[in-house]
C-alpha cells in the first residue's frame, strides 16, 4: 500500500519525499488544480524541478488538475495539461471528463487518474471512467463505509486510493457548492472552499466571531481556540439548538483500519494538505510511513501505537480525530 | 419553451405524493421528474407507485421521467438504478456518473443538474453516450451557459433550475437524524416531519440553509423569473421548478403566464414573493455568490 502524501510548495514535497512518501501530488499556481490558495503551488519550473528532486530519490509525482473548467476557462486548462505532459510526471488527476477526453487521445501514454472530486463512489461511475479513458486509479470521496470500499474494490477494474488522514470533508467532494453559494467560489469552478479573502474576524466583549463574505460561521468564548471557518465546520441553530449542525472541526485518521485498508487491496492511502506546512507534511509522512510499514510486517496484529495517534492527533483540525465514514456510527 | 417539475427532493408521506401530482396533472407543466433521489432509506413509494404516478401524467399529456438517486453507495441502491434503467417505458434522468454509464446506448437520457457538465467537451461526451437532455448545473452562469449554447451537440435540449431552494451538497452524513441526535441507521424517518426542510440559520437568527437528511438545500429560494426572456433569447428548451409543499400551483401558473407573455414581470415577483417570506436568490446566474440577489424587484 503506497503513502501519497501533499506538496503545495517544494519544501512540503522535499518534507514528504525524506520522510517516505511513495509518491507526492502537487498542483499548478492557478484555478487548475482542487487547492488554489495564496502562495501555494508550482510553477512549470518549480514542478520540474520536482519532478527531477523526488524521481531522483525514487518517488512518483502525481500533478492535479481536477478543477472544472468553464467554456471561457477551457483553453488555459488545456495548456495546463499540455504541459504537464512534458514534464515526465507519473500521473495525471482529473476530474472533469472533457478534460479526460483530451488528455486521453493527446496523451495517450499519459497514466491518468481520477481526482476525488470525480465523485466516483461506486463501481458503475468508476466503470465509466475506466471504459472511455483508461483511467487506472480512483480516488474514492470521503463518504463511503469500510465494507462500500471493500465492494467496491471487488468490483472495479482499476486502483483505488482513498484517504488516509487529514481535514475532513463531510460532504461528498465534487457535488459540494456550499462555497460558491456563499462566496462565488467552490473547489468545482475556483479549486477553493470558503477561501481566505473572504474571512473577516470580529472582536467583541462577548468572543471573536468568524464571517465569511458576510455570513456569521461562528462565536468563539474569551479563552476558547478559533478554528479556521470553513463554513460547514461552524455552529449554527437549529430548532433552537446551537451545535455543528454539519461537522465539527476534526481530522480523518485511518490508523484503526489500516489491516482492513490493505486486505482489501487499497493501494494507496492518500494524505490530505496541500494548504500545510513543510513541518505538518513531515511529521504526517515519517508517523504513517512506520505505521503502514508495521501493518505490512504483520497485518494480524497490527494496533495503532499510542505515540502515532498523539503525534497525528497534534496535527489534526481541532486537535482530534474521527473515522469517517469508514465507521458507520458516525455517518 | 417548456415548463418541468424536478424531483420532490424532501420526504412526503406516500398519500401526499399521490395527491401532489394528481394535482399536477392538471397543472401546465409539460415535463415531471418523478422518483427520490436523496437517500435511498425513503422508501414510503415502491417503483410500482412511481410507474403508477408516471401512467397518470403521461395519460394527462405530460412527458415523465425517472430520475435517480445522486449519492449511490450501496450495491443496493445500484440495483434499484437499475431496475429504473430497464424500466422500458419512460426516459430516466441520469444523477450520478453511475446511471450514464448504465444508460449509454441502451437508452436516451436526461442528465441531471448533479453530473458536472461544466464545458463543451463534457456536453460532447453527454450527448454521444445517449443524452437527448441536460440540465445546467447550478452554480453556473449566463456566461457559461452562453458558450455552452453555441457549441450545443444537434438534437440535445438545454434545461434551467430556475425556481426552488438549491440542492447544495450531499453527504454520508445524514443531518436530519443529527440534529436530532440519532444515528442514521436507526432515524426514524425524522426528515418526513419537516416537509419543506429543516431550516439552520446563523447564530444571529439570518436563515442560512435548509437540512434534508443527508442534503444541505439553500436557505433562499432560487428565483430566475425575470432571466425567462434571455433565456428565451439563448434558446433554453426547458424551465424547472423545484417542487415545494405549499403554492406550487400558484408558482407553476406565474411561470407559464410570463413564458407565454402574459403577465407582467413585476406582478409575478409579487406573486411569488407572497409564497417565500423568507427571501429570493439569483447570485449563480449573474457569476456571482449564490446567496446574493442581483435583481431587485424595484428594477
Amino acid at each position: 500500500m503506497e503513502l501519497v502524501c501533499p506538496a503545495g510548495s517544494l519544501p512540503a514535497l522535499k518534507s514528504a519525499v525524506e520522510n517516505g512518501a511513495d509518491a507526492v501530488y502537487l498542483g499548478f499556481r492557478d484555478g487548475t488544480n482542487a487547492r488554489n490558495f495564496p502562495g501555494l503551488n508550482f510553477d512549470l519550473d518549480e514542478a520540474r524541478q520536482a519532478v527531477k528532486y523526488s524521481h531522483q530519490r525514487g518517488v512518483r509525482v502525481f500533478l492535479a488538475i481536477n478543477t472544472y473548467p468553464r467554456p471561457s476557462q477551457w483553453k488555459k486548462w488545456c495548456r495546463a495539461i499540455d504541459q504537464a505532459a512534458t514534464l515526465g510526471i507519473d500521473a495525471l488527476i482529473l476530474a472533469d471528463s472533457g478534460l479526460m477526453d483530451y488528455t486521453a487521445r493527446a496523451y495517450p501514454d499519459l497514466r491518468l487518474h481520477l481526482s476525488v472530486q470525480g465523485s466516483a463512489t461506486n463501481h458503475e461511475a468508476i466503470d465509466y471512467y475506466v471504459r472511455h479513458f483508461g483511467v487506472r486509479r480512483v480516488v474514492l470521496p470521503r463518504v463511503l463505509s469500510l465494507k462500500q470500499v471493500q465492494n467496491v474494490l471487488t468490483r472495479v477494474e482499476a486502483e483505488v486510493e482513498v484517504f488516509g488522514f487529514g481535514s475532513l470533508c463531510v460532504m461528498v467532494e465534487g457535488r459540494c457548492t456550499l462555497s460558491s453559494y456563499v462566496t462565488g467560489e467552490s473547489p468545482n469552478s475556483s479549486g477553493v472552499c470558503s477561501p481566505a479573502k473572504y474571512v473577516k474576524w470580529e472582536e467583541s466583549s462577548i468572543g471573536r466571531r468568524s464571517r465569511l463574505n458576510g455570513v456569521l460561521i461562528d462565536v468563539y468564548a474569551p479563552g476558547e481556540s478559533a478554528g479556521y471557518p470553513t463554513l460547514c465546520k461552524g455552529r449554527f441553530e437549529v430548532g433552537g439548538n446551537i451545535y455543528y449542525a454539519m461537522e465539527e472541526p476534526t481530522s480523518l485518521n485511518v490508523l484503526d483500519i489500516l489491516p482492513e485498508l490493505m486486505r482489501a487491496g487499497v493501494a494507496a492511502i492518500k494524505v490530505e494538505g496541500r494548504q500545510r506546512s513543510p513541518a505538518y507534511v513531515a511529521e504526517v509522512t515519517r508517523t504513517l510511513r512506520e505505521a503502514i510499514d508495521s501493518c505490512a510486517v504483520d497485518p494480524e496484529t497490527f494496533s495503532p501505537e499510542v505515540r502515532w495517534v498523539e503525534q497525528l492527533d497534534k496535527m489534526a483540525e481541532g486537535r482530534t480525530h474521527t473515522l469517517g465514514a469508514y465507521s458507520r456510527p458516525w455517518q | 419553451m417548456k415548463l418541468s417539475l424536478g424531483p420532490i427532493p424532501y420526504y412526503w408521506e406516500r398519500q401526499r405524493v399521490f395527491d401532489f401530482y394528481e394535482r399536477i396533472a392538471y397543472t401546465a407543466v409539460d415535463i415531471v421528474y418523478l422518483g427520490e433521489t436523496v437517500c435511498s432509506k425513503r422508501r414510503a413509494l415502491r417503483l410500482s407507485d412511481w410507474f403508477g404516478i408516471a401512467r397518470r401524467l403521461t395519460d394527462a399529456g405530460k412527458e415523465a421521467v425517472l430520475s435517480t438517486l445522486t449519492l449511490i453507495e450501496a450495491e443496493s441502491e445500484v440495483s434499484y438504478m437499475r431496475s429504473l434503467v430497464e424500466n422500458g417505458h419512460y426516459p430516466v434522468e441520469a444523477n450520478d456518473m453511475a446511471a450514464i454509464n448504465m444508460l449509454e446506448g441502451v437508452a436516451p437520457f436526461v442528465i441531471g443538474p448533479h453530473v458536472n457538465v461544466y464545458n463543451n467537451r463534457t456536453l460532447e461526451l453527454m450527448a454521444h453516450a445517449g443524452a437527448r437532455r441536460w440540465v445546467m448545473p447550478l452554480e453556473l452562469d449566463h456566461d457559461s451557459l452562453a458558450a455552452l449554447q453555441v457549441g450545443r451537440p444537434a438534437g440535445l435540449e438545454t434545461e434551467v433550475f430556475v425556481y426552488g431552494r438549491l440542492p447544495l451538497a450531499f453527504s454520508a452524513r445524514c443531518f436530519t437524524a443529527r440534529a436530532h441526535n440519532l444515528p442514521k441507521d436507526d432515524c426514524g424517518f425524522r426528515c418526513a416531519d419537516y416537509p419543506e426542510g429543516l431550516l439552520l440559520r446563523t447564530r444571529e437568527g439570518e436563515s442560512f440553509l435548509s437540512i434534508n437528511g443527508i442534503e444541505i438545500l439553500s436557505g433562499d429560494t432560487y428565483n430566475l423569473i425575470n432571466e425567462v426572456g434571455a433565456m428565451r433569447t439563448m434558446g433554453v428548451d426547458v424551465l424547472r421548478l423545484a417542487p415545494q409543499p405549499q403554492g406550487m400551483l400558484e408558482i407553476i401558473e406565474t411561470f407559464r403566464r410570463v413564458m407565454e407573455g402574459n403577465l407582467e414581470l413585476s406582478t409575478a415577483d409579487a406573486i411569488l414573493a407572497m409564497q417565500h417570506p423568507d427571501g429570493f436568490c439569483d447570485g449563480y446566474w449573474h457569476g456571482t455568490a449564490g446567496m446574493n440577489r442581483v435583481h431587485n424587484v424595484s428594477q
